[in-house]
């Protein structure tokens, strides 16, 4: 395989934490200027996963290269191509952010002057320039997280690692800190996004890699990831006063396949394929049938049924995979 | 497929890899020397506290513990002060346990470690902080030391020499405290094992009391104490009563070459130590 290409090549990458499988043979490509979206839910191994392409954690066995260089063999080549922001901030929060900014770049070795526009330029960039000479401890979630993502480019890294980046922020900073993405994927700055959020890589990566226990169980554009579940779906919620059966016959002739009923809540949902034109055939039908409906849909599947049809589990939306993930970095001998 | 390879552009410095470490470790020696500015009330209270022990020691036990050798009565003052300034070096491996303990808690050295750093240079900069804020705690341990009566009788040479002894000893400590810091798993208990084998340390020594009336086995253990042999040292170089006769025969080598003693337990310390604290700093990164 050519690595010439690739910012990121995993093979069969396992880590083990005593008897936890937290990576369990995983492989992955991430090809230069590209968004990679790490899609599983808690514990499924992405942060591990994260950890040890930036070589803060050394693998069981298998092969990661990043930057064309070998993640335990050459860690430090590897530390000079990379950026990496973490579900915490990986900020001082006694300095300031220029000064955590400045501490940084000196440590990335770059020259004192170059340093400071630098900073400078990420402070204006990132809205921070107001709170730049505040000790980082008086700033807002938000803030911290994107001061957190300036240090990570302070070095000008052509690949950035981005774990769980929004995870804890309210709304608006969420939406802020995509903003902020997207502009960095413009600039063609490869991204491997850990994320729990579906939204957020639907949004924001182009190709996504699905994990669970360890392993990759899909992988694909989110438009290839929803349609392996299925195409399209109509929904319609029958008035109390039609019949189910009525509905069903009524829209034989649009359905992909049979149509189903569930009298508990009058919902009749059937597959089916031709986009919007569809909707309104089945009103006419419906109507011509003399079926009263309360609702009518027409549904593409999202994330969260390719999420559910591959892992039998929905994705958890609580951020409670910090601190096992964490512990375990620390106690890995 | 056109997959372009953007080549960034940054400047780049050379420098031989011990040259990195340095620049690396004063780096971090710098943040670690901001935060303490940063929290002045930290600092405030830890510079309190020796003070509180020159008053309590200097006021309540002084006049119950005479000084073989010296019977005027300022004697115990002159002979406690360095004993406090070896005491309070020695505890500097306490902020060091606990130092280390927060930064490795906090998202802070996930930073570090993703960086081309010298990553050595986490605990060079955390050793190099701890022994220099020591110096801030040196001169307001010796206007306080002023104040209830304790001189330099020996000359500014010597008196320079006995804060430099102080230093090493505090970077020596420091070394130890990080070792144990890096051991913790979290700040709390680092804040209680960091101070536990520092009070058998400093109180087995002829830091507040003479060795002479010890009973004989802790007498021994005390003797070979290098706070005792840094506490001495720094009697004769500031010409403060002893609690010894001049040249006592009797005494054992470390009380006769105090200063000798003590650097080399030092640098022995050192030796041991710092390379134990990096592997395991480098090992725990998984």
């Amino acid at each position: 395989m050519s690595h010439s290409d690739n910012a990121i090549v995993a093979e069969e990458l396992v880590k083990h934490f005593g008897d936890v499988r937290a990576v369990d043979g995983l492989d992955l490509v991430v090809p230069y200027g590209k968004v990679v979206g790490l899609l599983g839910p808690n514990g499924a191994g992405k942060t591990t996963t994260v950890r040890i392409l930036a070589t803060l954690l050394t693998p069981t066995s298998g092969r990661a290269t990043v930057a064309g260089h070998e993640v335990t063999r050459h860690p430090d080549a590897v530390r000079r191509s990379i950026g990496l922001t973490g579900q915490y901030a990986a900020v001082d929060e006694y300095l300031t952010g220029r000064e955590n900014l400045d501490m940084v770049g000196r440590l990335y070795h770059l020259p004192k002057n170059y340093v400071a526009d630098r900073a400078q330029e990420l402070l204006e960039r990132f809205d921070l320039v107001e709170a730049a000479d505040r000790p980082a401890r008086t700033y807002s979630g938000g803030m911290r997280r994107r001061l957190d993502l300036s240090a990570s480019l302070v070095g000008n890294p052509r690949i950035l690692f981005l774990d769980e980046p929004t995870t804890g922020l309210d709304p608006r900073s969420r939406l802020q800190m995509w903003e902020v993405i997207s502009d960095l994927v413009k600039e063609g700055t490869t991204v491997l996004l850990t994320t729990q959020y579906l939204e957020e890589a639907d949004l924001l990566a182009e190709d996504i890699v699905v994990i669970d226990h360890g392993r990759v169980i899909a992988h694909g554009t989110s438009d290839v990831l929803k349609t392996s579940v299925g195409g399209d779906r109509l929904e319609i919620v029958v008035s109390p006063g039609s019949s189910l059966d009525d509905a069903v016959a009524a829209l034989v002739g649009f359905s992909d396949g049979a149509a189903t009923a569930d009298p508990d809540t009058r919902r009749v949902t059937s597959p089916v394929s031709g986009g919007s034109t569809v909707l309104v055939d089945a009103v006419r039908a419906l109507d011509t049938a003399g079926v009263k409906v309360d609702d009518l849909a027409l549904r593409r599947p999202t994330l969260d049924d390719v999420f559910l049809s591959l892992t039998g589990h929905v994705a958890e939306e609580a951020p409670a995979e910090a601190p096992t993930s964490r512990g375990r970095g620390r106690k890995g001998a | 497929m056109a997959t372009t390879t953007p080549e960034r552009t940054v400047p780049t410095m050379r420098r031989p890899v011990v040259g990195w470490l340095f620049h690396d470790g004063l780096v971090v020696t710098r943040r670690n020397l901001i935060q303490t500015m940063r929290v002045p009330e930290l600092l405030f209270f830890s510079l309190v506290q020796p003070v509180i022990f020159v008053l309590m020691f200097a006021y309540v036990f002084g006049g119950a513990i005479p000084i073989p050798g010296d019977d005027s009565g300022d004697a115990y003052r002159q002979y406690l002060v360095p004993g406090i300034f070896g005491q309070t070096v020695a505890f500097a491996a306490a902020a060091s346990t606990v130092g280390l303990s927060e930064d490795l808690h906090k998202g802070i050295v996930d930073r570090f470690r993703s960086l081309p750093m010298a990553s050595s240079a986490v605990l060079f900069g955390r050793t190099t902080a701890d022994a220099v804020r020591q110096v801030l705690v040196l001169v307001v341990l010796t206007v306080t030391g002023y104040v209830v009566g304790w001189r330099i009788n020996d000359g500014i040479a010597n008196a320079v020499l006995a804060y430099l002894l102080l230093l090493v000893f505090a970077y020596t400590v420091a070394w130890v405290g990080a070792w144990i810091g890096l051991y913790m798993p979290n700040p709390e208990t680092a804040n209680t094992a960091g101070l536990i084998w520092l009070f058998p340390l400093t109180f087995l020594s002829n830091a507040f009391v003479p060795l002479a009336g010890m009973p004989p086995v802790i007498q021994t253990i005390a003797q070979w104490n290098p706070v005792s042999s840094l506490v001495l040292a720094c009697r004769e170089l500031f010409g403060n009563p002893t609690g010894l006769a001049p040249l006592d025969p009797s005494a054992p080598w470390s009380l006769q070459n105090p200063v000798a003693y003590t650097l080399i337990v030092c640098a022995g310390t050192v030796a041991v130590f710092a390379p134990l604290a990096v592997r395991k700093f480098r090992r725990s990164a998984g």
